[in-house]
This record gives structure tokens, C-alpha cells and sequence, in this order.
């Protein structure tokens, strides 16, 4: 099975709390997995392991082959994994389009000797990411934007800046983490247009949801987690039925 | 409907009138007032313009408090200078090994200490500030107490400069030139990580930027201008001792980007004027001259936070309204006034 990120066995405990509990998931390339559970299910801190934030203490994460454990974010970023996340994180002093510039960090090359003179190999290039950030602030729908500073987007487009400063950087992983949280239902069938059309150019997406119609509707996989153990993944359909999930969002029927 | 206006300085072009005013004003000074007090004063305030665009790196891009920022000042002045008057180099030729120096320094006391976050960190740069300077106080090579004097006039090719005025001028070459680099280092990828982590470190990190390691560049590309900053120091002076190196001036550093608006390279210039003009404008008040300076920087903190100039612009319209605001306020208060009467 050509697995593009495999976690095996994953635990995690902060004290004497499991946020999670041996967690083996796999999600194949180009897929669009959905990641969905109740309240405090470990489902953020299932992201926080996949990117390093967190060191499980147990289990393995392996993306593409390769054991990513204990690579701290900025060596799980360079591979080619990108997230948001829940609370949207930008950079609120900066424009839209530094945000955005910000993220293709690893993709523009840097030389000291280059930048103080400011050689024209250089100014191509930043003229170049430039353009490119434009296209992803268009894409998001936020063109004309790109000199509004972060902090003066309102939340909607906020989330949506996240989603273009993940996209420059032509990840092949991307982990949303809560797209459509707190948003209204124009902007959720906006935000969940771009998730699509981002799927269907070929980047695998996992992404924590808990609208349930929208996962439904967009994801090809869906994963159950409750209470820090994968309870169940599988096709949306399915799961939706299956009497585990129901009774885990749901309670149980009192006898 | 939402409305935004790019912030004026964020291109040369829209800055480009203003600077070209200020630059012109700044090269004829010397010449047009002729006093050499005033000419000293304007030195000042280009030596402390330098420290700040300096420091900028470090607090303003890189968001990092650094309280010992005269400590990279020093280690420049005292290896530039000792080199120029016991080993008689010339002062240009000191410059790499005052430079090379003080990025040892940084180095040795970034590496093991910039993963610390802001309040600690402050800590720790303010010891570091002091150690710099408990040594060169204390030890026989560089003079103790005394310090050095005699360091040789800077010259370059066949000129020696030797008066105010030159060296006016030699500060003026160097606020252009750090300028330019500040300028030039903002809008690079690596002007772009430092922002990052100044705004969010956690969320830099998943952009790929290896935060630790960008600090240090900070710290570098700070400890670089400070030292060059001090080489040319020891030789428009003649004479460089302790005290001219201690916690004082790392403060009044730390004033000037702070009160200029932090990241922001105009706001550093006019912190710096500000820093050094306030007192001499003051010196009709005597004693009280330094209360008066701190009542007005206590007012810039209470009226305009973010610094004279932020980084984000001047944002004129608020300013205008403020002052709208403002005249209101006075009006009704001397119609009252007035009034009563």
C-alpha cells in the first residue's frame, strides 16, 4: 500500500492523561482524509505529532517512507508537510502578502552577499515569489488584498490567509486543522471550495472537521477518533452509520 | 465595506521625496550652521541613529529585548582602538578585526542563550552588557579606568579627518549606508523570517524557518554595526573609556528604537534624534532637564505606544484625527477657562 503518511501505534500522554492512545492510521496518497471526533478526542494533538510539535511516547509517524518521530517542525516542513491551525496563526504586523511570502521561506534561496547588493538574479526571484503570492491570495479570495495587514483581515479571511501561506510552499501533506470553524455558511462553502480544488490538484489533505455534512460531502475517508483512540476509518457513508460513531457523538441509550 | 490603504512607506518610491529632503538637509547642516556645538550634537545623534539601526535588528526585526547592546559598541571601539595605538594600524584596517571580533562575541553569548524567551533574555544580555564593560575597566591592556586615548584620525586614501565636521560626515556616510542594509535586509527572506518569529515563533518554525539559528543571525547582523559603529567612534573622539559603554547607553539604544517604533528604520532615526535632543533642547531647565525628558517620554509611551513612526506607517489620517481630537479638547477647555473668568 503506498501509505504518503503512516502513523503506527501512537501514544501520547501529558501526565497521567492519554490525549492519545495507540493510533494507527494511514493515509494514501491524493487522499482527502477527514479527521472528526468530539470535543478533546486528541484530534489537534494527533496534528501536533504528525508535525513535530509533539513527541509521542510511543508510536511512529513515517511520511513518504521516511521516520519523522522525532524531526522537530521545521525539518517535517521541509519534507513537505504544511498545517494551520485551530486558533489561526498569522503574522499580525504583516501584510497579507508577507504572510503569505513568509511561507515560501523554503523555497527562496538566500545569500548575504546577494541581498545587500540587491543583484538582479534576486530581485527575479522575490519579483517572481511576488507574483506567486498574488496568485495564492487570488485563489484563497483574497486578491486586491495582499497590503491589508493580518491583523486587519476579518476572521473569515483570516483563516482563508492561512490556508494561501500553506499553498505556496507546494506541499505534497497539507493538515487543516478546522477550516471552517467559526465561519459563516458562505464563507464555509467558500473555504470548503478551495479545499476541494487544492484536493483535486493533487495535494493529499487530512483535515480535522466537525461539520459533519461538509465532511461527508467532501472527504474520501473519514476517521473516527474518541477519547484518544481511533474508534473507526473508512468511507463517509459507512462511518456515519456505524453504531460506534453515533453512540460516541451521542451517548449510549440508557437501559 | 472594508477600506485599506497601503501604508506609505512601505515602497522606496512613496518614501523617496521625503527622504531625498531629509538627506539634502542632513548633508548641507554642517555647512548652512556653521556652529560646532551644533554640528557635535547632530554627530551624536548619528552615532546613537547607527547604534539603533543596529539594535533594530535585534528588538525591532527579530523581536528579541537586548539590554546590553553597548557591549557590542565596546568590543568595536577597544579592538579597533587598541589595535590602531599599540600595534599603529591604520583605523580603516582595524575595521574586519573589530567586526570579526564582535561576531565572536555574539556568537559565544547567542548560542547558548537566544532559545530563551524575551524577559530572560533581557536578563541576560543586560549581564552580558556589564561583563564587557567590568572588563575593560578592569584590565591593564585595554587601560582600566582611563581607557584609551590617542587613537589616531581615520583617514582614507589621502585624506585624514580630523575636525567635526568630517567625522559629521563619516557618521552621515555610515547612517546612509545601515540604512540602505536595514532596508535591503527587511524585505529579504531573511527580513521575512525575522518578522516571523517576532510575530509568532511556534507558527515560524512550520514555515521551515529554523528559528535558533535566525536569532543569531540577528544578533550578528546587530553586533556588526554596533562594532563598525565603534570603530569610527574611537577616532572622532580621540579618547574611549568604561563609561561610554555601559548600561546607560544600551538603554538610551533601547529608548530610541523603542520610542522611534520598533522594526521601523524612520522610526529609529527620529527615536535617536529624539533621544539626544530632547536633553540638549532641555538645557534651559538645569537640573530639571532630565525630568523634563522623562515626563516627555513617559507622554510619547502614553500618547503614541507603537513609536513615533511604527512600522506600520504614520498612518496620517490618524494622526490627523488625533490632532483634531486634541485641538477640540483644548478649545473647550480654554473656552471654559475663559469662561469662569
Amino acid at each position: 500500500m503506498n501509505a504518503l503518511l503512516a502513523a503506527e501505534g501512537l501514544s501520547l500522554h501529558f501526565g497521567g492523561v492519554a490525549a492519545l492512545s495507540d493510533v494507527t492510521l494511514e493515509v494514501p496518497e491524493g487522499s482527502l482524509l477527514a479527521v472528526i471526533g468530539p470535543n478533546g478526542a486528541g484530534k489537534t494533538s494527533f496534528f501536533n505529532c504528525l508535525t513535530g510539535y509533539y513527541r509521542p511516547n510511543r508510536g511512529s509517524v513515517r511520511f513518504a517512507g521516511r521516520d519523522i518521530t522525532r524531526l522537530p517542525p521545521d525539518q517535517v516542513a521541509a519534507l513537505g508537510i504544511r498545517r494551520t491551525f485551530q486558533n489561526v496563526r498569522l503574522f499580525p504586523r504583516l501584510t497579507s502578502r508577507e504572510n503569505v511570502l513568509a511561507g515560501a521561506h523554503l523555497r527562496a534561496t538566500s545569500n548575504l552577499v546577494a541581498m545587500l547588493l540587491g543583484t538582479p538574479a534576486l530581485r527575479r526571484q522575490e519579483r517572481l515569489l511576488a507574483e506567486e503570492a498574488e496568485h495564492w491570495l487570488a485563489y484563497v479570495g483574497l486578491a486586491g488584498r495582499g497590503d491589508v495587514l493580518a491583523a486587519d483581515l476579518p476572521y473569515g479571511m483570516r483563516k482563508r490567509l492561512e490556508m494561501a501561506r500553506a499553498l505556496i510552499a507546494h506541499p505534497r501533506l497539507l493538515l487543516l486543522d478546522e477550516p471552517a470553524a467559526g465561519v459563516s455558511s458562505v464563507e464555509r462553502e467558500e473555504l470548503a471550495d478551495v479545499v476541494r480544488r487544492t484536493w483535486e490538484s493533487g495535494v493529499t489533505v487530512v483535515m480535522i472537521e466537525h461539520d459533519v455534512e461538509l465532511v461527508m460531502r467532501l472527504a474520501s475517508t473519514v476517521a473516527v477518533l474518541d477519547r484518544g483512540r481511533l474508534l473507526v476509518q473508512g468511507p463517509p457513508e459507512p462511518v456515519r452509520q456505524d453504531p460506534r460513531v453515533i453512540e460516541a457523538y451521542l451517548g449510549r441509550r440508557q437501559r | 465595506m472594508l477600506h485599506h490603504k497601503a501604508s506609505p512607506v512601505r515602497s522606496w518610491r512613496a518614501a523617496a521625496p521625503g527622504a531625498a529632503v531629509a538627506l539634502a538637509g542632513a548633508a548641507v547642516f554642517p555647512l548652512a550652521l556653521g556652529s560646532t556645538y551644533v554640528t557635535s550634537v547632530a554627530m551624536q545623534v548619528e552615532i546613537l541613529m547607527c547604534l539603533a539601526l543596529g539594535l533594530n535588528f535585534v528588538v525591532g526585526y527579530a523581536g528579541m529585548l537586548d539590554l546590553g547592546f553597548a557591549a557590542f559598541f565596546a568590543i568595536g571601539s577597544y579592538t579597533s582602538g587598541l589595535l590602531a595605538v599599540d600595534a599603529h594600524w591604520p583605523v580603516l584596517a582595524t575595521l574586519p578585526v573589530a567586526v570579526a571580533a564582535s561576531l565572536l562575541g555574539a556568537v559565544f553569548i547567542g548560542t547558548p542563550t537566544l532559545r530563551l524567551r524575551s524577559d530572560y533574555l533581557a536578563v541576560v544580555t543586560l549581564g552580558f552588557g556589564e561583563i564587557i564593560q567590568n572588563i575593560v575597566n578592569n584590565l591593564n591592556q585595554t587601560g582600566g579606568p582611563e581607557g584609551i586615548y590617542g587613537i589616531p584620525p581615520l583617514s582614507v586614501g589621502p585624506l585624514t579627518i580630523t575636525s567635526t565636521t568630517g567625522y559629521y560626515y563619516v557618521f552621515f556616510v555610515l547612517v546612509v549606508l545601515f540604512v540602505a542594509v536595514s532596508y535591503r535586509a527587511r524585505r529579504s527572506r531573511l527580513g521575512r523570517a525575522w518578522l516571523a518569529i517576532r510575530e509568532d515563533e511556534d507558527t515560524a518554525y512550520a514555515m521551515g524557518i529554523k528559528v535558533r539559528r535566525y536569532k543569531l543571525y540577528a544578533y550578528m547582523a546587530g553586533s556588526v554595526l554596533g562594532a563598525v559603529t565603534g570603530t569610527f567612534y574611537g577616532s572622532a573622539f580621540v579618547a574611549i573609556a568604561p563609561p561610554s559603554f555601559g548600561f546607560n547607553e544600551s538603554l538610551l539604544v533601547v529608548m530610541a528604537v523603542s520610542m522611534g517604533g520598533m522594526g521601523s528604520i524612520w522610526g529609529a532615526l527620529l527615536g535617536a534624534g529624539a533621544v539626544v535632543a530632547f536633553p540638549e533642547v532641555f538645557r534651559q531647565f538645569a537640573q530639571a532637564r532630565l525630568l523634563v525628558f522623562g515626563v516627555a517620554l513617559v507622554l510619547v509611551m502614553v500618547l503614541r505606544p507603537q513609536g513615533i513612526w511604527p512600522e506600520e506607517g504614520l498612518r496620517l489620517g490618524r494622526l490627523k484625527q488625533s490632532a483634531r481630537r486634541a485641538t477640540r479638547q483644548l478649545t473647550h477647555w480654554a473656552s471654559a477657562r475663559l469662561g469662569a473668568r
